[in-house]
């Protein structure tokens, strides 16, 4: 086994065919600009980044376990939580992922129509995503369990709003990708924003699979 | 031994064209992580709905599905392996994953105690008057 290629999350196996039997460190030194290394020093650096929004993510999650049974007397999530929806929520938001996985295929193929469909694919799926979350909240606001109701619904609007906010966030890039890869066509450093794009939009939906399941899914189940 | 691309996940290098004949394959790794990923997203929401699972482990039955769940994400759709050529990525996530237990468990654990030695307010007031 010589020489173990490296590489980054999303990508895969492989810089060994470029970066040869050298060393990382100094195919860093030799390829500054541009080549896999580079690919792998952006996609790690991102991935760095995703790790940080996990933990920010987690320390909503914290204060959200903790304020579960604050409900001031208040509906708790047995009383507010709808299953269904949920569950559409997350089927948009799983199939979203795979249509992103494979827009990174095309991109990589550079097959047109493979990537511009999947990408507006994603699109379509995200944005019923946080249309579907913005009816809901809208319903709970209108129903008097907005986030000023008790601790147990600030916790829940923060976590579940600040998921939100980021999916709406990858949502403007994943536009501006297609714009990009559409003026500027598949060159090197497009493909590394596609590539951070992608771990970003698989990322959301790991965060997603946690607040389904201890959030809603142990907020409604038999206690 | 294997200085090319060990091609176990249909992936390419960084950088490198991908040949038409590798496209399905890398889709079908995709469907792969879609069917597990379904399969245990169905089978969470079936057992917070059904009496099938004890019912005071159901929170642990959750969490387990969900790290599972997690687990199939990271590897089909992240690519992260074990492999040596993936040992930074596996050790930032590791790294990552220690702190958020640290502040999920410590939050929890810390908050629970002080709610357990706090006197709740109205025995307060009921002392007070």
């Amino acid at each position: 086994m010589s020489a173990a290629a490296e590489t980054f999350p999303g990508g895969v196996a492989g810089g060994g065919l470029a970066l040869g039997s050298r060393g990382h460190a100094q195919a860093l030194t030799e390829e500054p600009a541009h080549g896999p290394a580079k690919r792998i020093v952006v996609a790690y650096g991102f991935w760095i980044f995703l790790i940080s929004d996990i933990i920010l993510f987690s320390a909503l999650f914290a204060s959200y376990a903790v304020l579960t049974d604050a409900t001031a007397g208040g509906p708790t999530g047995r009383d507010l939580f709808e299953l269904p929806t949920v569950a559409i929520e997350t089927a948009c938001l799983l199939l979203s992922t795979v249509f992103c996985g494979f827009a990174g295929i095309g991109a990589q193929a550079r097959r047109n129509t493979l990537y511009y469909g999947s990408m507006a694919a994603t699109f379509v799926l995200g944005a019923t995503f946080v249309a579907i979350e913005l009816h809901e909240f809208a319903t709970l606001i209108a129903a008097g369990a907005g986030p000023s109701r008790s601790g147990f619904l600030s916790a829940f609007f923060a976590l579940i709003g600040c998921h939100g906010l980021h999916v709406t966030a990858g949502l403007l890039w994943l536009l501006t990708m297609m714009a990009q890869v559409y003026a500027k066509g598949y060159r090197d450093d497009i493909r590394r924003r596609l590539l951070c794009f992608a771990l970003f939009w698989h990322t959301l939906d790991i965060i997603w699979v946690a607040l389904f399941s201890l959030v809603y899914l142990v907020g409604v189940a038999p206690r | 031994m294997n200085t090319s691309i060990p091609e176990s996940h249909g992936d390419v290098a960084p950088g490198d064209e991908l040949g038409p004949a590798d496209v399905p394959h890398a889709i079908r790794g995709y469907l792969l992580g879609l069917a597990l990923a379904t399969l245990l997203t169905c089978v969470s929401f079936y057992i917070a709905q059904s009496t099938l699972v004890w019912q005071p482990s159901i929170p642990i039955a959750l969490s387990v599905l969900a790290l599972a769940q997690m687990g199939v994400h990271l590897v089909f759709f992240l690519h992260i392996t074990s492999g040596p050529d993936n040992v930074n990525n596996v050790m930032a996530l590791a790294f990552g994953l220690l702190i958020v237990m640290l502040l999920v468990f410590g939050s929890l654990w810390i908050m629970t105690h002080l709610d357990h030695n706090v006197m709740p307010m109205e025995r307060m007031m009921r002392m007070q008057r």
